[in-house]
Order: structure tokens, then sequence, then C-alpha cells
């Protein structure tokens, strides 16, 4: 198993004529994704690869039966598009633009608890399964299949992340980046909820950020969890007041620092990775330790 | 993005916001002149993007008109040094002349997006003037906090709340509950991420007025409020800082170690920050060079690690993703045939295209210290820098 994508997720690719869009459907098309439409307004009849391109959502999903869709779409545009899938009944929608204003964000959000649609980001890489299927822009080749699961609020800390898994012989269940925007779909907490129940995950990795308080609110999910945590915080030497690139990564009082981040998530039971080159081998002592019991 | 506070105040004012009479000056004689027309007792302050200023002397009362020009020819043109600024100091080009106000109470009111609630949060505390965050820390009990849903908008019942918390009672309440409501839609047709009325104080005269404020400009959002863009003072900022901006390198920030860091990713930049101090380096800056997919950006970048004169050693480390790494090495060896590169480089490369990226610096003949992996890269960065 996995969480989010897997064999049976047929994506849709909102903004496919971009270079960017295009560009990733096709890599997500090789990694072995169902990729059944794309939508660019006034577009429709079109194919980018041989995906049959559409008007809108609501046609896409109508004539194609997507069930996720991920999004390309210009900043100034991302809140529509995530709001025109939530409406068509796509269930996940993963938003990899950046630089949203964090309004638009407020709004989006709040329609989408209506709707009952789950979004991933925006400003994030995505999302992939290893050997399933893959909604995002990182490499697949880096990744491979195994039981680790991976949720993150950066995406490169993840490649690396994902890249010292690999290399210790450490495959991943799903790894997903949340977005490092002030105003995220989901939270690390929601993600630790399905890998919790996620029988192909054994252990989860959680990177997190400056800025924010999802970190200790996803220490106290943690205390509820009975499958490993290793974690790391990005950012304990970062000033505070100082928006680090990510919107969301800005430390204002205690409670956005990395230490009291870390702190937060050591007391609910997560193992603290002591350095970022260390997240892979931390999770493989905390692994070996398990398959020994 | 910061603003000064004469031109918060000005944005109060159009919101329907009463804000202490005075105005603006770059000179000593137009304060002067300001402080005659409000009857020569008034306040002078110094506009710098900083708080701290009362305690650095950026804030002084003044008894007549020329009591405030002097103060003003002090101010002007010199450097306020506060704890929240360098040890340079920020330039003070102009001073807000205001009346003196008989303050019978002081209050807090702000306003911020709370990522946790996914809604405006508007915050009150009795303990007005002092530093929200250390009240926050040590009494946060005082602060009354609440989320307003996006459907609702702000609603009187969301200002009756916070103002009876307060302890504000009519007609002091009726006043609060529309200066907030005022500054709830000030917010969200404005696209802020902070404002902050900081004192806000009842006078001895029953009126509810902002002393103090700080109204903060979402970045993403400053392509579609340009009157709010164009208040943006380069003078406040970093030189380096403004100099990365204006090449194209945007997401850098100057920190004050030897050790430049061209990243790619906010995460993974904050990341090799942290390895470098923990290989016992020190950062020079914090840089995410993005998606650059030209190689212009990764030269300039290598222009202002030129330009800042701390840097004894750089360190690239990039994990190609949504970012090519071949582009990013063919960068590194055209900045070298742009200019004259003495500092030793540093590089850790992996993900899309690392072998292509890496023939291109083996076959370049330039020398360059490469690194496995990220702790590698550390600590010969590190090493080269102590150099």
């Amino acid at each position: 198993m996995s969480i989010l994508v897997d064999k049976n997720t047929r994506l849709l690719v909102q903004g496919i004529t971009g270079g960017e869009g295009s560009f990733h459907a096709q890599r997500c098309q090789e990694y072995g994704a169902k990729v059944v439409a794309g939508v660019t307004p006034g577009k429709a009849g079109s194919q980018v690869a041989g995906i049959p391109v559409f008007n809108t959502v609501e046609k896409a999903v109508r004539e194609t039966g997507a069930n996720a869709s991920i999004i390309f779409v210009p900043a100034a545009f991302a809140a529509d598009a995530i709001m025109e899938a939530a409406d068509a009944g796509i269930p996940l929608v993963v938003c990899i633009t950046e630089g949203i204003p964090t309004l638009d964000m407020v709004t989006v959000t709040g329609y989408l608890n209506l709707r009952g649609a789950r979004l991933i980001g925006p400003n994030c890489p995505g999302v992939i399964s290893p050997g399933k299927s893959k909604a995002g822009i990182m490499a697949g080749e880096i990744h491979m299949p195994g039981a680790v699961g991976v949720v993150s609020r950066s995406g490169t800390l993840t490649y690396e992340t994902v890249a010292q898994l690999t290399a210790l012989g450490l495959g991943q269940s799903t790894c997903v980046g949340i977005g490092g925007d002030p105003i995220v779909g989901s939270s690390f907490a929601d993600m630790l909820q399905l890998f919790q129940k996620d029988r192909a995950t054994r252990a989860v990795v959680l990177i997190g950020e400056i800025g924010g308080s999802k970190e200790q609110e996803a220490a106290e999910f943690i205390k509820t969890m009975t499958k490993p945590v290793i974690a790391f915080v990005a950012g304990a030497t970062a000033p505070p007041g100082r928006r680090m690139g990510h919107a969301g990564a800005i430390i204002s009082g205690s409670s956005g620092t990395a230490k009291e981040k870390m702190a937060a998530l050591k007391a609910a039971g997560a193992l603290i990775a002591p350095s970022p080159a260390q997240i892979g081998e931390t999770v493989k002592q905390v692994l070996g330790k398990d398959s020994r019991r | 993005m910061k603003i000064h506070e004469y031109q918060a105040k000005q944005i109060l004012s159009q919101a329907g916001i009463r804000v202490p009479k005075g105005n603006v000056a770059a000179t000593a004689a137009e304060a002067g002149r300001i402080a005659a027309e409000l009857g020569g007792r008034c306040v002078i302050k110094a506009q710098v993007h900083a708080g701290g200023r009362g305690k650095a002397g950026g804030i002084r009362a003044a008894t007549s008109a020329a009591d405030a020009e002097g103060l003003a020819a002090r101010m002007l043109g010199s450097r306020l040094v506060t704890a929240q600024t360098s040890a340079e100091g920020a330039p003070v080009s102009r001073v807000l002349v205001e009346e003196t106000v008989e303050v019978a109470r002081e209050l807090y009111l702000g306003m911020t997006v709370d990522g946790s609630a996914m809604a405006p949060v508007m915050m009150a505390s009795t303990a007005g003037g002092m530093e929200i965050e250390e009240v926050a820390h040590t009494q946060p009990e005082k602060i009354l906090k609440m989320a307003i849903n996006s459907v609702s908008g702000f609603q009187p019942f969301h200002g009756r709340q916070l103002a009876f918390g307060l302890g504000l009672e009519p007609p002091l309440m009726a006043q609060a509950t529309s200066l907030m409501a005022n500054l709830y839609r000030l917010f969200v047709t404005q696209d802020l991420s902070l404002a902050e009325i900081n004192p806000l104080v009842v006078t001895k005269d029953g009126r509810l007025l902002p002393l103090d404020c700080k109204l903060n400009i979402d970045d993403n959002a400053l392509f579609r409020r340009p009157e709010l863009a164009a208040l943006r003072d380069p003078q406040q900022e970093d030189a380096l800082e403004l100099q990365a901006l204006s090449l194209g390198v945007r997401n850098y920030i100057k920190l004050d170690g030897s050790i430049g860091c061209m990243v790619n990713g906010a995460g993974l930049a904050m990341a090799v920050l942290d390895q470098i101090t923990s290989a016992g380096g020190r950062p020079a800056n914090f840089l995410d060079i993005g998606t650059a997919n030209n190689t212009e950006r990764v030269v300039n970048a290598f222009k202002v690690f030129k330009a800042d004169t701390r840097v004894k050693a750089v360190l690239v480390n990039i994990f190609g993703g949504m970012a090519r790494v071949d582009v990013i090495a063919q960068g590194i060896v055209e900045a070298h045939q742009q200019m004259d590169i003495t500092f030793p480089i540093v590089i850790r490369l992996a993900g899309t295209n690392v072998d292509a990226g890496k023939k291109i610096l083996e076959a370049s003949g330039l020398r360059f210290i490469t690194a496995s992996d990220m702790k590698d890269a550390a600590e010969k960065a590190v090493k080269a820098a102590k150099r």
C-alpha cells in the first residue's frame, strides 16, 4: 500500500501546455503514472505527448474519470485552478505553484473544506509512491519502493533525504511535500494520520522548517502513533524576522524556532536526526532496532 | 515587504481609522513648520524599518517648533542603531512630527494570517507598548485571539468580544469595534501579512488612537498592489541584498559569516547553513537559487559573492529536481570566464542531469573542490574558508 497516489490514480494536469506543465506531465507518465487529461482554457482538442487537453476541469473529469489533479498554472491564477478542480469533484489536488498570495489560500482552503477535497501544497514538490505513481516534480529515479514514509515542508531537502534513504537500501512507501507557504492544504498531522493507517509504512520521516507551529501540532499527533517518527527541522541557524525563501519560513516569536520545534517533537517521542546529512542513518538505526525486536 | 510608520498611518487614515495629527518631514525646516502648526509641543519620530526606536533615541518630545527643528536636524541624515538593526544602524531620511497625546491606557491590536486556523487572526492585549512576542511568552493569557473565517468576514461580535475583553466600555467599545472592522477590511483588501497597532492608546480626552503602527505587505501579492509596492524604501535594506535583487538573484539574505552559499530550494539552503554551522563555520548568506534554468542567475550570484568582502570560500550544493545540474555547472564555468574568482569553491552536485554537470566542470579545466555529500561539502568549505 501507500498513501494518496497509487496505480489507481488517474491524473489530470492543469496548465499542461505551459513549459513546466508539459515537461512534468511527461515525466509523471514515464514514471508510470496514468496521466489521463490536461487542462488549458482555450486549448481543447490539442494533445501533449498523447494526453488530451480540455478547456475545463469539469469536462476533463467527465470524459476521462480523472481522480487527482496536479497544478502548474502561474501564481496569479492558481487559486482559481485549485477551486475549479475541487468544484469538479476531484478528491486530491496537488498544487506545485509557488508565490500564491496568502489571502487567496484563505479563500481556497475555506472552499475546499466545503467540497471535501484534499489539497497538497501549494509551493511543494508533490507526491510520489515509488514504483506506483507520481504526481509531482521530484526526480523519480532517486526513489525506491519500500516502507519509509516521508513528509516534508521542503522540496530539495526531501530529495536529499530520499537519496540518503535509497543509498542505505531503505525504500519509501510514499513521499509527500506539503509545501513551504504559511497556509497549505494539508498539515504534517494530516499526513502522519494517513501513514499511521498505511500498512506498507513502518516508519515516517518528518522534515520541518522554522516558522509557524505545524511541527508542534504534528508532535501532538505523534504522541498517539505506534510507528516510529524520525524528524529534522531546518533553520536552526536562521536569524529571526527574516523570510528564508519560503513565505512560511520566518521566525516570529520563540514557537517558530527550530530549537523549540525539535524539542516538541522529541518530547512527543520522535527521534531527532543530529544533522541534515544524518537523516538516513537515523532511520536505519530505528528500523534496525525494530527488526531485532 | 515593510513600509514606514508614516506610510502605514496614511494608509490607516485612508481606511477610516483616526490617527494622531501630524506630518512627515524630510528636512529640519519642514519639521519645524509642522511643529508650529501643531502648536509647538510635539513628538519627533525617526522613520526606519526597525523597532526599538524609543530606547535608541529615535523618538523625542519637543517643547517648541524651534526645539522640534533642532531635534529633527540631529536625526535626519544620521543612522539609528536599535536592538533590531545591524551594528551600522538604519539611515534616517524622514521624521514623523506628531501631536503630543495624553495617554490614559496603552493597548495592543494586531492582525496576521494564522496557518493553523487557515484564517486571518486578530489579536488584542491590555499589555500595550510591550514587545508582543515577549507578552506571548511570559503572559500568554493576556493575549486575546480571534480567527476570522473568510465566509463570515469581520462581524461586530468579533469586535465586541475583543473590546469587552480589553475592558473597553461604551462609548469606547463602539470606537474599538469600528476601528477593528476597518483594520480587517484593510488587511484583506490590501494583501497585508501583518498589521500591528502597538500601542493603541486611549487618550485622556477619550479617543482611541494608534500611536505606532506597523504594516507588512505579502510579498507574493505585490504584483497586484502596485501602489503599495511603490512604497518600498531601498535605503532601509542591506546593500548586498539590494544588489542581489537588482541582479535578479532573489531569496538572498546577508548573514555575517565567511562561507558564501548557493543552494537550490529554501529548505535545503537552510539545512546547508545548519550543516556549515555544525561543522564549525559561519555562512555568509542564505541563497535559494531556485529553478535557475538559465546560467545568468548563477553568474549573477557569483557577482554578489565577489562583492561580499567577507566571503572566503563558496559552497555550491545543488540537488537537481526542477533545477538542472548541468545548467548550474555551466553557469559556474561562465562566472569564471566573466570575472576573476580567487576564493575556493566547494561543489556538491546531485539529481537531474548530474553526470552532464560533472562533465562540464571537468572539461572546463578549472579547479574546484568536489564533495560527495552535504556533510563532506560543509566540512571542506569550512576548511577552505580558514585557509
